[in-house]
């Protein structure tokens, strides 16, 4: 872990309306699906809202992504707009990506959003071609990958860590240790102690964090943004989190043993953060306003996704080359 | 032959164009596209001077002119090349990946079954994926199992993706070039056996577009359709049995996907009978597709049915003897297109 020192005050309250946006959008995300309003597959993020939003903090708005279908958070803190993830989640023609991606493929340039992928590791030798790009054109970007632990014994994943600092490219690791593969503990599927380990396996530098403090995190995210727009080449960063629910909305957790979930239930981020703007002189009354107003976009946003249509039956003939298949 | 005769032919050939290789097209298509635009790069393995400028030549020359950030030479990750192919074309690069040998890309089919093919669509539009993987392979040289595959079927089955390759080194040299301004992924398959093949020189900046097949021979009996190395042997079959009194049109696809429908169903309109050629496995290959596809437009047209031609099914052998039992025959085309010319209803 690394030494904390303070981060200004309007950083920590950037921080924490990127995470107070995503907690409020998962759950209501929840809430729609729990009473029928919507049907769809849907990963939540609860507990991995503050670790995502102190990493994007410390990005610009046309830095790259590249995520996972459990990154709707990183979609958010990322700033990718609420109605338009939400139609797309509801499978609308107004969405990101007109209905026919869904949230496990949410793209949005706009906001930096390159790829969000259903397969577990792809994301990574993908950031390396997006870096890859900003290394040639000296454009200053820097291009962050978001995955899993689960995601870490794919070869995918060692291949892309490899070319990445063979390369120095500007791309950062972004690890969210939520200790579980799908169903399967860490301990029960990786046999090092930490993911961090690894980075010396490829001469990168490696960090690791707990990601549920927020001045930690920050710190770190900002160390390894600044090297990677100084050209001094890849991080790979070990965020520790927890994953509070099942592998997607709905599915059993009874594997996770009670003594995990207390533990999880101890570090959960968002009272955690709470305390900590309060300790920073932000006044209650300042925060729920915060949240009122992130409410009263949400429910516009949803509002927005059912009153849009759905695609026309044929979009499937367009997008699949640029130009339109005939009918 | 006399002085001056020599003289005349001297003279004669000079005027005529320069030939060149396959290799020559495919690397002058490429440094001409380096050339004309700052975002075409390439990534494979042994592709740099250091390392000689690839196993098969193709990028010699290249890092020299170009770069070490534009020519990259890469471990052997084919997953990491495919990837990072895949990104740099999102960020509106023409990357080009060049994947050693078909069968290696196997190893990469997650990122070109799954991504490069797919995010255009699953992205509504808003991203694409202008990239060109170039492999090699072919049947003939001994290399066995694992390094002669023709792929080209599953590729075709998967939507988003384009897929050509020359039988010569003009086709060579207009398909690469415009693969790379495509913009969308095409897989630009070469054959080992037609490295050496010359054509004339088709000039700078020359292009053969994407999806249209060529008629490499006229005929009017039976419509022989093929792409590839088998173009050759199709051309000597034709040669063959002319002197039979049949007349046999070659069709180079040069693209087998998007397929040139229009071409294709003219010629087989034309002559009432199809036999399809291709080295990949008979079973479940293009030639089922083509097939089928005249079958469904010209059913009542065709004088017999539309007959098929590919290797054998079992993995390739190296001995020898055994690569050649595996490989479509000139003798098996030729008794195709007797069988379609004798076809009794």
């Amino acid at each position: 872990m690394t030494a904390i020192t303070p981060i200004d005050r309007e950083k920590l309250l950037d921080i924490y309306k990127r995470t107070m946006k995503v907690a409020r959008f998962d759950e209501k995300m929840r809430s729609l699906l729990m009473s029928g309003k919507l049907a769809t597959i849907y990963y939540t993020m609860r507990g991995q809202e503050l670790v995502t939003s102190a990493m994007m903090a410390a990005l610009n708005q046309d830095d790259y992504l590249v995520t996972t279908y459990r990154g709707q958070h990183d979609q958010i803190a990322k700033g990718v707009p609420l109605d338009l993830l939400i139609a797309e989640i509801a499978g609308r023609a107004t969405g990101t990506c007109k209905g026919k991606g869904g949230s496990m493929h949410i793209t949005h340039p706009a906001t930096g959003v390159m790829v969000t992928t259903g397969v577990v590791g792809s994301g990574l030798p993908i950031a390396n071609g997006l870096a890859l790009s900003s290394q040639n054109r000296k454009d200053g970007k820097v291009t962050v990958t978001c995955f899993g632990d689960g995601a870490t014994n794919i070869g995918a994943f060692h291949e892309a860590m490899n070319m990445a600092q063979l390369y120095k490219l500007p791309v950062i690791f972004f690890c969210q240790n939520n200790r579980y593969g799908e169903h399967t503990a860490f301990a029960d599927h990786t046999k090092v102690d930490s993911i961090v380990t690894r980075a010396a396996a490829y001469g990168m530098k490696g960090v690791k964090v707990d990601g549920n403090d927020a001045v930690a995190m920050y710190q770190v995210a900002k160390e390894a943004v600044d090297r990677a727009r100084a050209g001094e080449g890849p991080t790979l960063i070990e965020a520790m989190c927890y994953r509070m629910m099942g592998h997607f909305f709905g599915a059993d957790f009874s594997y996770m043993p009670p003594e995990h979930i207390e533990e999880m239930k101890a570090e959960d981020p968002l009272p955690k953060l709470n305390a900590l703007m309060l300790e920073h002189q932000f006044p209650q009354d300042q925060l729920d306003a915060i949240v009122a107003g992130l409410e009263a976009e949400l429910e516009a946003a949803v509002e927005f996704a059912f009153a849009s249509a759905y695609p026309d039956a044929d979009e499937i003939r367009k997008d699949v080359f640029e130009e339109e298949i005939a009918a | 032959m006399s002085d001056t005769a020599t003289l005349e032919v001297g003279a004669t050939k000079a005027k005529k164009p320069k030939q060149i290789t396959v290799v020559q097209a495919l690397n002058a298509a490429i440094d001409e596209a380096m050339a004309a635009d700052e975002g075409v790069i390439l990534l494979g393995e042994d592709v740099g001077a250091k390392q000689g400028g690839g196993v098969f030549k193709v990028s010699s020359g290249l890092s020299e002119k170009y770069g070490d950030h534009r020519i990259r030479a890469t471990p052997i990750s084919e997953q990491a090349i495919m990837g990072a192919c895949v990104g740099a074309a999102l960020a509106g690069m023409r990357p080009i990946a060049e994947i050693m040998l078909m069968n290696f890309v196997t190893v990469a089919m997650d990122q070109i079954v799954n991504h490069a093919a797919k995010l255009r669509f699953m992205s509504g539009g808003q991203t694409n994926v202008p990239m060109v993987i170039r492999t090699t392979t072919g049947v003939g040289v001994g290399f066995g199992g694992q390094h002669s595959d023709m792929l080209e079927a599953w590729f075709a089955h998967v939507p988003g993706l384009k897929i050509v390759t020359p039988s010569n080194a003009a086709d060579a040299k207009g398909l690469m070039r415009s693969a790379i301004e495509c913009n969308d992924p095409v897989i630009f398959i070469e054959n080992i056996l037609c490295y050496g093949l010359k054509s004339d020189d088709p000039g700078a900046d020359y292009r053969v577009p994407l999806g249209k097949a060529s008629v490499a021979r006229e005929g009017s009996d039976v419509s022989l359709i093929t792409y590839g190395r088998t173009v050759l042997d199709a051309l000597e079959v034709a040669e063959t049995l002319a002197a039979e009194g049949v007349s046999v049109e070659v069709i180079d696809l040069r693209s087998i996907a998007p397929y040139d429908e229009a071409t294709v169903t003219a010629s087989v309109r034309k002559t009432g009978r199809a036999v399809v050629l291709h080295e990949a496995v008979r079973a479940y290959g293009t030639g089922a597709e083509i097939a089928s596809r005249l079958n469904e437009s010209l059913f009542n047209e065709l004088k017999a049915p539309v007959q098929r031609i590919g290797g054998a099914f079992s993995a390739v052998p190296m001995a020898s003897v055994l690569e050649q039992a595996w490989i479509p025959k000139k003798d098996e085309i030729a008794d195709a297109i007797r069988t379609t010319m004798e076809w009794k209803r």
